[in-house]
């Protein structure tokens, strides 16, 4: 079980090694595509990685309403809760 | 008239130098590429071949993490080696709309797609790549070489085996002279020393099993070669109408006179035993460069080492050449770094034009005692080459009975 600072932490790490972004970059108010540049299948790729690292199922039709990372990480908590 | 076509910019990454001037420096000094594996696949899945013709340079000290992330080591080969002759041929303008690639693979992105089925097998779909697909396709160098540069004439893949970087050449020079392209970026990549490539190729017993001794494995001409020892790697090369180079005041390496490819139609893996398509694409490549044999000063060969392969390559020199195959400096540079497949033909064109650029015939190493059916004039230390307008050759062949010959000459 995580805390939303340890899953911010751990999908910023996710973020930088699939797109070279700095860590610090990704924070809870940014769009993964207006403001990270995150194309679809990049997304599909730190989704995937996401499932692994935290141990959650994210579904296919959940991805389109992750628009920013905050989305991402209260996803990822309530799935963990 | 066809438009002239010249070569103004070259690329490569090698198991004997990651970069052109290194792999040129070390191709007149005479040096091995090959060395035993250290991969714990060797000894797991009990290889019949133990070494291997690694790139010299690997493609993640020139590419970014992230860059490299998206492509298959073949396609990273790619970019690396494009990025070097685009770089090398001074372009700093140019209409995208006229720029072209044709850029050649053998075998594609087979680390991609092995590492994908180990992982639906091992882990599941949902673990398979999403960029799988684009990584594993056999355009990927093409496309990735075009997505680079802004090519937006085309981006091309010719595919015909070990003959796969000379077709692609060949391609160039019919973009640029059909008047589809100005500038193309053409050549190939080749990354597939994986077990099962190795396996395959050795099961149908055409590597060297020298395992306790790499370096002298592969021995093109030489009585005792057992086998072509696998590379990796890729070339490149900046083709280019001669009066947009003319007008732009590029370095001109030479002109690319002609090319050819013809088809054996006579058996899926042997060659014909008498080199009847290479002697017919051997001619041709003359006849549209306008090169007469006695022009010819240098054969980029494509011996392998095969005991099969390097003989009917001398028939067929011999047939195109006549009394003059005597006299020209062949160099069989696959002793020094292998067999790129795919790659192999586009490497050889930039040492074919490095040969001429600099008037040197690179060095055949291995060779102690040649095998008295083949006598051909073979270049053991580096040559000089003679002043004035001279002309090369470099053959490829490829599995499925694909003949690829380009010739060179001097300007």
């Amino acid at each position: 079980m995580a805390n939303n600072e340890e899953i911010l932490a751990g999908l910023a790490e996710i973020v930088n090694e699939e797109t070279g972004l700095a860590t610090e970059a990704v924070e809870m108010d940014k769009s993964f595509t207006e403001d990270l540049d995150i194309d679809s299948i990049s997304m599909m790729t730190i989704v995937v990685n996401a499932e692994e690292k935290f141990g959650v199922r994210i579904p296919d039709e959940e991805v389109k309403n992750l628009k920013t990372v905050g989305d991402a990480v209260s996803f990822i908590a309530n799935a963990q809760a | 008239m066809a438009r002239k076509v010249v070569i103004t910019g070259l690329g490569a990454t090698t198991p004997i130098g990651g970069d052109v001037p290194t792999m040129w420096k070390n191709a007149l000094k005479g040096v091995s590429g090959a060395h035993t594996l250290e991969d714990d696949w060797v000894a797991k899945f009990e290889l019949p071949v133990h070494f291997a013709a690694r790139a010299s340079t690997p493609a993640l000290d020139v590419l970014t993490r992230v860059e490299a992330k998206r492509m298959d080591p073949s396609t990273q080969f790619a970019v690396v080696a494009a990025r070097e002759a685009w770089a090398d041929s001074g372009i700093t303008e140019i209409d995208h709309d006229r720029l072209a690639v044709a850029f050649a693979t053998g075998i594609g992105g087979v680390w991609t797609l092995l590492d994908a089925w180990d992982t639906l097998r091992e882990k599941g779909p949902r673990r398979v790549l999403p960029m799988t697909v684009p990584m594993l396709m056999p355009n990927g160098p093409a496309a990735a070489v075009s997505l680079d540069l802004g090519a937006r004439a085309g981006a091309h893949t010719p595919v015909s085996a070990c003959a796969s970087g000379t077709e692609a050449v060949h391609v160039g020079l019919d973009l640029i002279r059909a008047g589809k392209a100005d500038v193309v970026v053409c050549g190939g990549a080749e990354a597939a020393i994986h077990p099962m490539p190795i396996a395959a190729f050795a099961s149908m017993q055409a590597l060297s099993r020298r395992n306790d001794d790499p370096e002298h494995a592969s021995r093109p001409y030489d009585r005792d070669r057992d086998g072509f020892v696998m590379g990796e790697g890729a070339g490149a090369l900046v083709l280019e109408a001669e009066e947009h180079a003319l007008a732009r005041g590029a370095r001109i390496y030479a002109e690319l006179a002609g090319t050819s490819v013809t088809a054996d139609a006579y058996h899926i893996t042997a060659p014909d035993p008498e080199g009847l398509g290479a002697t017919r694409a051997l001619k041709a490549a003359m006849f549209d460069g306008r090169i007469q044999p006695e022009d010819i000063v240098h054969v980029n060969a494509h011996a392998t080492s095969t005991p099969v392969g390097d003989k009917p390559e001398y028939a067929a020199l011999k047939a195109a050449l006549g009394k003059h195959v005597d006299s020209v400096a062949v160099s069989a540079t696959k002793s020094q770094m292998g067999h790129l497949l795919g790659a192999s033909g586009a490497v050889e064109a930039v040492l074919t034009v490095m040969a001429i650029y600099d008037r040197k015939a690179p060095a055949t190493i291995n060779l102690e005692n040649q095998d008295p059916e083949i006598p051909l004039d073979v270049v053991t230390t580096a040559r000089d080459l003679p002043a004035g307008s001279i002309a090369a050759l470099s053959n490829s062949f490829g599995f499925g009975g694909h003949n690829a010959v380009i010739a060179v000459r001097s300007v």
